[in-house]
C-alpha cells in the first residue's frame, strides 16, 4: 500500500477540479447568488400562482403544447381570463415581453437550453 | 472473452487503425450534418429517402442471411457448418448495428428517436422494424454468446438456448420482410407496390449474405491458423448460386409485369432505372453493371466446374456482392421516387459529406465484426494448441 | 411535477362561449381585424369556425380565367402567415400551396383534346386532408394525425422524428421535409405563427390555428377571384356542398382510394 499517498493526493487533486465551479463562486462571494429576473409591471397576476409558475411553468406549457396542438383546444379559462388563449408567443410573451432578463437569465443559471425559441418567436425587445 | 481483442498483430492493429480513419472523416462530416442538417445530403423533397435507407436495406438483408447458416447447422444438424456459424452470427450482428446507424444518421430529429418507443404506433411499419431490429441484435448477442462460450469450454450448449435458436429463424425472415413492407405497402408509389418484394428482398440477400460471407471465411483461413475445411464454403456456394437464380428470376418477373401491362406509371419507373427519362439516366449505367454482373456471376454459380474451384467461387460472390449492392443499395430506394407523383423526373445524387458518413458506418461494422472476429479466431487458436 | 392534465381539461371544458364576460381586450386586440370573418361575436370572445369535414374546392376555371399566369395571391398570402420560408435551391424547397401544370397534377386523367385553357394553366395544388391519409397509417410517432372532429390532417412538429416515412407515403406530394433551418430564409416572420426547426416535416393544415380563432383560411381569403372556396361537406347547405352537387369535379388519384377533400372544378 506504499501508493497510498499518490492515490490522496491524485484524489483531491480531482475533488479541487469537479469542485472548481463551486469553490470558484464561493471564492467571488456569489454562492448565495439567485438570478434577478425582471417581472413585467403591465400586469399584476399570471395564469397560475407565481410559486406554482416557478417549478411547474415546464409542465404547462407542455399540456398547453398537446391542448392546442393535438387535442383541439385553444382556450383556457384561468384566473386572469374567461377565455385566454393558450400560447407561448401570443399569451406569456405578451407580458413577459423581455425574453433575455426574464426566459433566459434563469435558464442560463439552471443551465437548461429550452428548444421552444427555435421554433416559437420571442417579441422584440428594445435594446 | 473480449480482452482477446486487445491484444493482436501489427497487421491486426494497422487494419485497426485503417477503420479508424474512415470512422473519424465520417463522424466529422455527421457532426456538419448534425448542424445544418439534412441539406448537406443530395435528398430533396422528391426524393426523400436515399444513399442511407438504401443501405439499411442491403444491410437487413445481410443480417437476415445468418439464417442461412444457423437453419442448416441447428434445424438440419448440418455438422458442417459448425465452425463457420458463429461467423455468420456476427455478420448478423454487425450488419444490424450499421442498419442502426444508418436510420440514426437519416433522422431529422435523431435524438428524438425514442419517441417511436413512447407513442408506440401498431400501424406504422416502421414501429415494427424497430422492434423486430433491436429483438434480431439481442437474439444473436444471446445466441451466438452462449454457443460460443460452450464451444470454448468444449462443452455442448445449454439446452436453454435450443428455443432461442429456432426463435430466430423465423425473425430473420420477418426482419427482411418487414423492411420490404415498409416499401410495399404504400399506394403512392408504383414501383415498390408488389407483393413479390418481400421474397425478392430474401432472395437477393440470401444471396449477398452468404457471398460475403464465403468472402470472409476464406480471409479467415487466410490470416489465421483456423482450420476450416472447404465443404462448408461448397456448400455456402451452392446456397448463393441458388438464391441469386432466385433472384434474377424475380427481378425479371418484375420487369415482365411492368414493362407488358404498360401502365404509365410502372414503366416509368424501369425506364428510369435502365435505360433513363426524359434525358435524365444517373442510376442506367449502374443497373447494367449491376445486370452484367448477375448474369456473370450466374454462369460462374451454376457450372458446377467452375463453382467447386475456390479462386472462381470467391470471384462469383464478389460479382453477387456488387451486382446487388447496386440494385438494392442504389436503384430499388430512389427509382420508387423517379418519377414524384407529378410525373416529373428529379433525380438525386449522395454528395460527398453522405459518401463518407456512409462509408464511416461500414467501416465501423468492419471494426466491430473485426474485434468480433478476432476474439473468435485467438480463442479457437487458444484451444487448438497454437499458442 | 403533478400538473393534472384532467383538471385542466375540466377548466377547459368550462371556457368559452358563453362565459365571455369580462374577457380582456388584449387577447382581442391582437386579432388582425381585416382577415377576422363575421364569426366575432359582439362581446369580445372569440367563436372558431367548426365543421365535421372540411374540404376545399379549386375552380381552375376561375384560377386561369380570372387570376391567370402571374396571380400568386394564395400562395403569398398561405406562405406568409405560416412563415413558410423560400429556398433558392430546389433540394431544400419548402411549399404549402403551390402552382403546377395540369398535366403534373391530373396525369391519369388527361387527353390531348381537353379544354387548353384549362391544360394549359395553372392548377394549385396543396395538402388533400385525405379521408384516407397514407401518411398517418405510416408516421411511427403519430405526429401526424386526422382530426376526428373534421377532417384536417395535422402535423405536430415537437413530436416529428424527422424519418420523412410520411413524405415518401404521400401519393400527392404534398410534404415538405425542413432540410436546413429555415429562419434566415423567411423574409418576413409573422411572429404570430411557429417557424419550423431543421429535421421535422411540414405541410398545409388547412389552416386550423385560423379556423380556431374564427377566421377562414388564408388562401381562401387571399383569392380576389373566389377560385378557392372552404367550407364543410357534412352540412348539406355549405357552398361547397351545393357545388359539388350542381356540376361535374375530379379529385387527384382517385384510384388510390386515399379519399382526398381537395376538389377540382373544370
Amino acid at each position: 500500500m506504499n501508493d497510498m499517498p499518490k492515490i490522496i493526493i491524485g484524489l483531491v487533486i480531482f475533488l479541487m477540479l469537479i469542485g472548481f465551479p463551486l469553490w470558484y463562486n464561493v471564492a467571488n462571494d456569489k454562492a448565495g447568488y439567485v438570478p434577478d429576473m425582471e417581472l413585467p409591471d403591465t400586469a399584476d397576476q399570471c395564469v397560475r400562482d407565481t410559486e406554482w409558475m416557478r417549478t411547474n411553468h415546464m409542465d404547462l406549457l407542455n399540456d398547453w403544447r398537446d391542448l392546442v396542438v393535438r387535442d383541439q383546444q385553444r382556450f383556457e379559462a384561468n384566473q386572469v381570463s374567461q377565455q385566454m388563449e393558450m400560447s407561448l408567443s401570443n399569451t406569456c410573451m405578451d407580458c413577459h415581453d423581455n425574453k433575455s432578463t426574464f426566459c433566459d437569465r434563469c435558464h442560463n443559471y439552471m443551465g437548461v437550453q429550452p428548444y421552444c425559441w427555435d421554433c416559437h418567436l420571442e417579441p422584440e425587445e428594445a435594446i | 472473452m473480449i480482452e482477446k481483442a486487445l491484444t493482436g498483430s501489427k497487421r491486426y492493429w494497422g487494419w485497426i487503425g485503417f477503420l479508424m480513419i474512415f470512422i473519424i472523416i465520417g463522424a466529422l462530416f455527421y457532426i456538419r450534418q448534425y448542424n445544418v442538417g439534412l441539406g448537406v445530403t443530395g435528398l430533396s423533397r422528391d426524393v426523400p429517402w436515399g444513399f442511407y435507407i438504401a443501405q439499411f436495406t442491403f444491410l437487413v438483408g445481410v443480417a437476415a442471411s445468418a439464417v442461412m447458416v444457423v437453419l442448416p447447422y441447428y434445424l438440419h444438424n448440418y455438422k458442417a457448418f459448425g465452425k463457420i456459424t458463429v461467423l455468420g452470427e456476427f455478420v448478423a450482428i454487425s450488419s444490424v448495428i450499421m442498419c442502426m446507424t444508418f436510420i440514426f444518421v437519416d433522422m431529422g430529429q435523431p435524438f428524438r428517436i425514442l419517441n417511436v418507443f413512447l407513442h408506440p404506433t401498431l400501424n406504422s411499419l416502421m414501429f415494427w422494424d424497430t422492434v423486430v431490429l433491436s429483438g434480431y441484435l439481442v437474439l444473436n448477442i444471446l445466441i451466438s454468446y452462449v454457443t460460443f462460450s460452450s464451444e470454448r469450454k468444449g462443452i455442448a450448449p445449454p439446452r436453454w438456448i435450443k428455443p432461442f435458436i429456432i426463435l430466430s429463424i423465423p425473425w430473420a425472415v420477418s426482419i427482411h420482410t418487414v423492411t420490404a413492407f415498409l416499401y410495399s405497402g404504400l399506394e403512392g408509389r408504383a414501383f415498390w407496390l408488389t407483393a413479390i418484394l418481400a421474397p425478392r428482398f430474401l432472395a437477393s440477400a440470401f444471396a449477398a449474405g452468404p457471398a460475403l460471407l464465403i468472402i470472409l471465411v476464406l480471409i479467415v483461413r487466410k490470416v489465421s491458423k483456423l482450420e476450416i475445411e472447404d465443404e462448408p464454403i461448397r456448400k455456402l456456394g451452392v446456397i448463393v448460386a441458388y438464391a441469386m437464380a432466385v433472384n434474377v428470376f424475380f427481378v425479371l418477373m418484375e420487369v415482365f409485369t411492368g414493362v407488358y401491362s404498360d401502365i404509365p406509371e410502372h414503366v416509368h419507373h424501369f425506364e428510369y432505372l435502365y435505360l433513363g427519362l426524359d434525358g435524365h439516366s444517373k442510376l442506367a449505367p449502374w443497373m447494367w453493371v449491376s445486370n452484367i454482373l448477375a448474369v456473370f456471376s450466374l454462369v460462374l454459380l451454376i457450372v458446377p466446374r467452375f463453382r467447386n474451384s475456390l479462386n472462381i467461387l470467391v470471384m462469383a460472390c464478389v460479382a453477387v456482392f456488387i451486382s446487388l449492392w447496386i440494385d438494392k443499395g442504389l436503384g430499388m430506394v430512389v427509382t420508387g421516387f423517379v418519377p414524384n407523383p407529378f410525373g416529373e423526373v428529379v433525380e438525386y445524387w449522395p454528395t460527398v459529406p453522405e459518401f463518407f458518413i456512409t462509408l464511416s458506418i461500414y467501416a465501423l461494422g468492419a471494426l466491430i465484426l473485426t474485434v468480433l472476429y478476432k476474439v473468435v479466431i485467438s480463442i479457437r487458436e487458444q484451444v487448438a494448441g497454437y499458442h | 411535477m403533478g400538473f393534472d392534465r384532467r383538471k385542466f381539461l375540466k377548466l377547459s371544458g368550462l371556457t368559452f362561449l358563453g362565459f365571455a364576460a369580462g374577457s380582456p381586450a388584449r387577447v382581442f386586440g391582437q386579432q388582425d381585424t381585416t382577415m377576422v370573418d363575421s364569426t366575432a361575436t359582439g362581446d369580445g370572445t372569440i367563436t372558431p369556425i367548426s365543421g365535421s369535414r372540411w374540404a376545399m374546392l379549386v375552380d381552375l376555371r376561375a384560377c386561369n380565367e380570372k387570376g391567370g399566369e402571374d396571380c400568386d395571391d394564395c400562395i403569398a398570402a398561405c406562405h406568409r402567415v405560416h412563415n413558410v420560408p423560400e429556398f433558392d435551391d430546389s433540394h431544400d424547397e419548402i411549399k404549402w400551396i403551390w402552382k403546377t401544370s395540369f398535366h403534373s397534377a391530373f396525369h391519369s386523367q388527361e387527353h390531348e383534346f381537353l379544354d387548353e385553357a384549362i391544360t394549359h394553366g395553372n392548377t394549385m395544388v396543396l395538402c388533400n386532408h385525405c379521408d384516407r391519409p397514407p401518411c398517418v397509417r405510416v408516421c411511427p410517432t403519430q405526429a401526424t394525425w386526422k382530426r376526428e372532429s373534421d377532417g384536417i390532417v395535422m402535423m405536430d412538429m415537437h413530436r416529428c422524428i424527422g424519418c420523412r416515412y410520411c413524405v415518401v407515403a404521400c401519393p400527392y406530394g404534398a410534404r415538405s421535409f425542413n432540410f436546413r433551418d429555415p429562419r434566415p430564409h423567411i423574409e418576413e416572420i409573422n411572429p404570430k405563427f411557429p417557424t419550423r426547426m431543421r429535421g421535422v416535416v411540414e405541410k398545409c393544415n388547412f389552416c386550423a390555428e385560423r379556423l380556431a380563432t374564427g377566421k377562414m383560411p388564408a388562401c381562401v381569403k387571399a383569392c380576389k377571384h373566389g377560385a378557392l372556396k372552404f367550407g364543410d361537406l357534412e352540412d348539406p347547405q355549405s357552398e361547397v356542398r351545393k357545388i359539388l352537387g350542381d356540376g361535374f369535379s375530379i379529385r387527384r388519384r382517385p384510384e388510390l382510394g386515399t379519399q382526398p377533400q381537395v376538389y377540382y372544378l373544370v
